[in-house]
């Protein structure tokens, strides 16, 4: 059975071009680019290379990327300097739609005695601007707003946000894991200090993250050690994963504005054959500000894990916000945020796209998921 | 994605007596689709008591079905009475087993099979939230007598497994304390036989466990007889102790070692302790 893959938010395949590129690194320059041989030292020129792609990809200057290990680590990184560089600050302002990267950190920060404001949402998940803009004040040290939620794809209005935490002297973070490769960012006219991004969401290997720290941001290192990442990320660097990223990068900035176009003209076919086929479903989020290449459809009175695991058994991977695929009890904590009527939330699936995602494949989906639906209609007790 | 045993894959894509049952005389329902998980139980019952029929709906996860679909299999020709006797552990134990984090979908089964024959008796129906009872989880509608029971039932101990059978304080969590005060206090009424031997003990529990059980259930009852008794040494899974005032004496002291010193401590403290009478000349110090 083949696999048909729906799940590019959770993470997506490793592009062959990125794998090529990356196999010299793991076989044959293995060296240090700290070392003073020409064996090690020339890796970093492939470092400097990989730095100037995911640069270009953000309207960012070399200098101001940082490889990570994760997306993880980026967004915590950028929380701990924030607040470390500004200690007389006691206020982080984030939403309640983060990813947990961002939401347990600030709960740890709340438990260490700093005030956070989770902003919150509307019904379609869209932030209050009037809400943003009075939680603003002299004695906050950081925002963090993601760019674009995982779940339902909402893209937030970003420029706007930063421009007003500038305007009010505060530091802005996005975490942007979900939104790079697959909608333009361009740092050169956005006023955001941090940005994070994950390789493994945009085709390169998991364990491989950027942080962007903008020129004359004060920063703090989260991991102290050597010199490398200008003393800004201690610990060697990890070159082949470096140099997968920067193809990455290259490819996404090369494609982007082609496959945006087609992800979303396929994701829209997958969300309109299925709202058609499927009586009494509802989709999730904004849909005039979201990604491309998410669709969020919640099916009234069935559960998303069985949803799931019928797909399973026809090679179709996809992933649910309901209460039962994560082991809690409750929907996911975006779409209780958005207040998706309890009929509906633990019915909720999310299908997402990347570039390698066939209009065969979404034929298949259109094809098969309406009779898994009313399978498990029929021996659900709620008919209507 | 959740290690599954293949009877909970087969029951789930292919559940057994699925839909409702157009004769029946019994139906229980729980839960709610607030819940996430919600089970309507279809029996037909006989006059003379026995489940000649079973159907149902489950609104829910694969375990959820999985579990209703089984539960309607063993319920079928039994009497009324031994399908009492099912507890969640047999519908779970049928599966091979269900994920803990779980094992609610079993204890809804459990509910809705009392809750139909409730009906059938013409018992006054007792829907999941309204159980005799307080309110506990007001997010799930647990009372403290389902919590109670669950934490008998499976020889449970921690808040964590509380809500892994009963969902009670998987949500908002306001209930949390309560239900440790619940657990706290199940433990100390609890009589001490029906606690589970713990695992493992480290020599130093395996000795204040040893000392306890003495003070508290041995030495009260020698005492009844004019004896007592000495803890000489606890070494590894040997448990050395003397018999002391009449006991001393005795002729079956060897029997109060074997019937009442042993078979306590094995029952409260480890079931492989050995207990060894010393005498006062073979003392070790």
């Amino acid at each position: 059975m083949n696999t048909v893959y729906f799940d590019n938010n959770a993470t997506t395949a490793v592009a062959p071009e990125v794998l090529e590129a990356m196999l010299p690194y793991l076989r044959d320059f293995y060296g240090n680019s700290s070392s003073m041989h020409t064996f090690g030292g020339q890796v970093a020129f492939a470092l400097a290379e990989a730095r100037s792609r995911v640069a270009a990809l953000l309207g960012a200057d070399p200098g101001e990327i940082i490889f990570t290990s994760c997306g993880t680590e980026s967004d915590s990184t950028a929380i701990c300097s924030a607040l470390q560089t500004q200690p007389e600050k006691r206020h982080l302002i984030t939403t309640r739609v983060e990813h947990p990267a961002i939401l347990n950190a600030a709960q740890y920060w709340e438990r260490q005695g700093y005030r956070v404001t989770c902003l919150d949402v509307d019904a379609r998940g869209r932030l209050d601007q009037d809400e943003y803009l009075r939680a603003l004040t002299d004695d906050t040290a950081l925002v963090s707003i993601m760019f674009a939620n995982n779940e339902v794809g909402n893209i937030y209005p970003i420029q706007r946000m930063a421009e007003a935490a500038r305007e009010r002297g505060v530091l802005f973070h996005t975490d942007a894991v979900q939104a790079v490769g697959k909608t333009p960012i361009d740092l050169s006219h956005m006023p955001v200090d941090m940005l994070s991004l994950s390789g493994h969401k945009i085709h390169a290997p998991k364990g491989i993250g950027v942080l962007y720290a903008r020129r004359g941001v004060r920063f703090r290192p989260f991991l102290r050690g050597g010199h490398q990442e200008r003393g800004r990320r201690a610990g060697t660097e990890n070159v082949p994963y470096i140099v997968g990223l920067g193809m990455a990068a290259e490819l996404a900035r090369q494609r982007l504005q082609e496959e945006r176009i087609e992800v979303a003209r396929l994701r829209d076919k997958l969300e309109q054959g299925i709202v058609a086929r499927v009586p009494d479903c509802m989709v999730n989020g904004d849909a005039e500000n979201r990604l491309p290449n998410t669709t969020n459809i919640a099916f009234k009175n069935v559960e998303g894990e069985a949803i799931l695991l019928m797909l399973d058994r026809l090679g179709i991977c996809a992933s649910s916000g309901s209460a039962c695929t994560s082991g809690s009890l409750e929907p996911s904590h975006v779409l209780r945020a958005i207040g998706v009527p309890f009929t509906y939330a633990h019915g909720s699936v999310r299908l997402s796209l990347s570039r390698y995602t066939t209009e065969k494949e979404v034929d298949y989906v259109i094809e098969h998921l309406p009779g898994v639906i009313e399978k498990l209609r029929a021996i659900s007790p709620y008919k209507k | 994605m959740w290690n599954y045993t293949q009877a909970v894959h087969d029951h789930f894509l292919h559940p057994h007596n699925a839909g409702p049952l157009e004769d029946a005389n019994a139906i229980g329902e729980v839960g709610s689709i607030a819940c996430g998980d919600a089970l309507k139980l279809y029996l037909k019952i006989s006059d003379q008591g026995l489940i000649e029929n079973a159907g149902f709906e489950t609104f829910g996860c694969a375990s959820a079905i999985a579990s209703s679909s089984v539960l309607t299999d063993m319920i079928k020709g039994k009497t009324v009475d031994d399908a009492l006797k099912l507890t969640n552990r047999d519908i779970a134990g049928a599966l091979g087993g269900l994920p803990k984090e779980k094992m609610h979908c079993s204890v809804m089964g459990q509910e809705a099979l009392e809750a139909a024959i409730r009906q059938w008796k013409g018992e006054p129906p007792v829907p999941h939230a309204l159980e005799e009872g307080r309110l506990v989880c007001k997010c799930f509608g647990v009372t403290d007598a389902q919590i109670i029971r669950a934490v008998g039932e499976n020889g449970l101990k921690t808040l964590e497994e509380v809500t892994h059978y009963t969902k009670a304080g998987g949500a908002c969590g306001d209930c949390r304390d309560e239900i440790s005060q619940i657990l706290a206090t199940e433990f100390r009424q609890k009589p001490l036989t029906e606690l589970k031997p713990v695992p493992r003990l480290t020599n130093v529990q395996r000795m204040q466990q040893v000392i306890k059980i003495i003070d508290e259930e041995i030495r009260p009852q020698l005492a009844a007889d004019g004896g007592d008794i000495e803890l000489v040494d606890v070494d590894g899974h040997r448990v050395m102790v003397g018999l002391r005032g009449r006991c001393s004496q005795c002729r079956s002291s060897d029997v109060t070692i074997r019937n009442l010193v042993e078979k306590l401590l094995r029952e409260h403290v480890e079931p492989d302790l050995v207990v060894e009478e010393i005498q006062h000349e073979h003392r070790l110090f």
